[in-house]
């Protein structure tokens, strides 16, 4: 039971270690059209020079409609545990 | 708190304040938004909170509820009004009126009056979230019922 463990591990940390080594090149991501497009056109489209925000507040609005809706619910989850019970 | 909290909340607090309206009004020039100028503004209602204790601001719960409901609205209106496009259609960016300069292609130059809805999305995301965890830090810190000055 213990070598079953310990070859567990180690086949944890050798998979680990192999993603670690065969990582895709960091700021080199793979080709997509979808990344050029908007690099190519979203300051021109959105009118926006920080793309990350045309994306997240014009292409992707509805993300941010859901997260906003997240936060909304987290604030009424916590007045409605919190609130003050009165009879 | 003992005085040297409050002194120096007194001078860091507008500072505080100051940067996260920073980060919420550039949110369409520089790294940042509406949530993360939000949360940096919220951090200043935790820091009053804390200091001069959170009795004095039991009443604040309710405008500040009042005020996350008027940026959720305003954030879903500035959505509506692309509706005759697509919903969240960015109308405004390029059309010459408010926020509506055309920008260059690269860098930023800085030009706030750009972007179209995105900075008053940001703004309406910014209230919202500055609300919202304000509420939520004075709803917490008065559950105790804790004033522990």
């Amino acid at each position: 039971m213990k070598w079953v463990r310990v070859g567990a591990l180690l086949l944890l940390v050798g998979f680990l270690m192999g993603a670690a080594a065969w990582m895709h090149p960091f700021g080199r991501p793979p080709l997509a059209e979808m990344d050029g497009y908007f690099i190519l056109n979203a300051q021109a489209e959105a009118g926006a020079n920080n793309v990350v925000t045309s994306v997240v507040f014009d292409y992707r609005g509805f993300d941010t409609l859901g997260e906003a809706t997240v936060l909304f619910c987290a604030v009424v989850g916590v007045a409605l545990l919190l609130r003050k019970v009165t009879k | 708190m003992s005085v040297v909290v409050r002194t120096v909340t007194r001078i860091i607090l507008p500072l505080v304040l100051i940067f996260g309206a920073y980060v919420i009004m550039h949110g369409h020039l520089t790294p940042g938004g509406g949530f993360q100028g939000g949360a940096v503004a919220a951090s200043a209602v935790a820091l009053l909170a804390i200091t001069f204790g959170f009795q004095r601001w039991k009443r604040t719960k309710g405008s500040l509820s009042f005020l996350e409901d008027l940026g959720a609205v305003a954030f879903v209106a500035l959505g509506f009004l692309g509706i005759g496009y697509t919903f969240f259609r960015n109308v405004l960016a390029g059309a010459g009126g408010l926020f509506g300069a055309p920008v260059p292609f690269g860098p930023n130059p800085g030009w706030l009056n750009t972007g179209g809805t995105l900075p008053l999305m940001n703004w309406a995301v910014g209230l919202k979230v500055i609300a919202g965890l304000g509420a939520v830090v004075l709803l917490l810190g008065l559950f105790g019922g804790g004033d522990d000055r």
